[in-house]
């Protein structure tokens, strides 16, 4: 009996220990949204309408980082640029999608400001408490990021915008498997990044 | 199915072959505007909330998304159903779809913002944005270089073509999205009762 207890004290004891060990990053501890997220998500939702009845465009961000990636290349090598398969389909152009996504900064500037959260920083703090303060390393892990994402994105044919949000209303099923699976892969990979 | 491109003038038809008509630009400048505003005010734009979905802690993103849908839904079918907008579908190739969601979510998860929400971040002053927008167009580059090589293998497994959800299962296509409605209504009640954020 008391060798069951002592037994019984140490399996609490390292249990809680692992637990203790767990980096105590929590996303709960920074700011949250200005505004309740069911308002902002159906203001998107009315913005859909609007962008399909007025523009024929349903909300996409991805493209915006291909039309630019088409610029650049066809100033630096540009009849291989216009060879490339996805280019002859989609030549870079600036279009209702590239001046969509220049206006999203520029609004997303507008909200901070007019409400208290320009940030004006290089690092997030939930980053720096978990990676340190160098920046060199916050800048090849995003830039490595928005690679595979821009890759992910282009394969599927959108991202959390036009798969996440405008392919999922118009029920496209290819759009559901996307955003599922990108939400599978995200906590696949941010789990070990913040628990292990 | 009908293909929708062929019912209504398209008014996103470009008038010259590397810029749209002003007015079309102008409309792309507004609703962005908005969508940055709505992505900021939404809190999406920040690294801890968006890393805090994945880490499934923060549960705005999921919140935004799923409201957005239900809301954006309701009015595109109804307006479409009434002949008054096209649908935009892109193609169902089940192969590129999961694969591509699977590396679009690693990448994600390494950078802290998406495409739309990287935007929103850098207006708001989170300057490591910067890093990812910079991948994104590098990876973007790196699709088109493989692009006839994706097109030949992967793009081709599982293609589908541009289909929806009830044609696929042969139901009429108010009823699927109102049991779709009900159904995420109830998981965001779900969500509101038993998340913190």
């Amino acid at each position: 009996m008391m060798r069951f207890a002592r037994l019984s004290g140490l399996v609490v004891l390292t249990v809680s220990v692992a637990i203790a060990a767990e980096p105590g990053v929590n996303a709960l501890d920074y700011d949250g949204p200005a505004w309740s997220p069911y308002v902002v998500g159906a203001e998107i939702g009315v913005l859909s309408w609007m962008t399909f009845y007025f523009s024929g465009k349903p909300i996409g961000a991805s493209s915006f980082y291909a039309h630019i990636a088409g610029f650049i290349g066809k100033i630096i090598v540009p009849r291989h640029m216009e060879a490339l398969p996805y280019f002859v389909k989609k030549p870079p152009r600036v279009s209702w999608e590239y001046v969509f996504m220049v206006a999203t900064i520029a609004g997303g500037a507008i909200a901070a400001l007019s409400g208290g959260e320009f940030t004006n920083e290089w690092l997030p703090s939930m980053w720096s408490e978990r990676f340190g303060e160098g920046i060199a390393v916050r800048a090849l892990i995003g830039f490595a990021g928005g690679l595979l994402m821009a890759y992910g994105a282009r394969l599927a044919g959108g991202c959390t915008s036009g798969h996440g949000i405008s392919g999922t209303m118009q029920l496209n099923p290819g759009a559901w498997i996307t955003v599922i699976c990108l939400f599978i892969g995200g906590v696949a990979v941010a789990f070990p990044l913040y628990t292990l | 199915m009908t293909d929708a491109s062929a019912q209504l003038p398209n008014p996103a038809k470009p008038t010259d072959s590397s810029v749209d008509a002003a007015s079309q630009l102008m409309a792309g400048l507004l609703f962005g505007l908005v969508f940055g505003f709505l992505l900021q005010k939404g809190g999406v734009g920040k690294y801890n909330v968006l890393i805090g979905q994945l880490l499934l802690q923060d549960f705005t993103v999921a919140k935004v998304m799923l409201t957005a849908i239900v809301v954006g839904m309701t009015g595109v079918l109804t307006l479409h159903h009434f002949g008054k907008v096209n649908l935009h579908l892109k193609p169902t190739r089940i192969g590129a779809n999961a694969i591509g969601g699977l590396v679009f979510g690693a990448g994600f998860a390494l950078l802290g913002y998406c495409p739309g929400t990287a935007a929103a971040a850098l207006g708001q002053g989170s300057w490591d944005a910067i890093f990812g927008m910079s991948g994104l167009v590098a990876g973007s580059w790196i699709y088109a270089e493989l692009s006839g090589w994706s097109r030949r293998t992967v793009e081709t497994w599982g293609d589908f073509g541009k289909v929806m959800l009830p044609d696929l299962l042969h139901l009429p296509r108010s009823v699927f999205a109102i049991g779709l409605a009900g159904a995420i209504i109830i998981l965001i009640l779900v969500l509101e009762r038993f998340t913190i954020r």
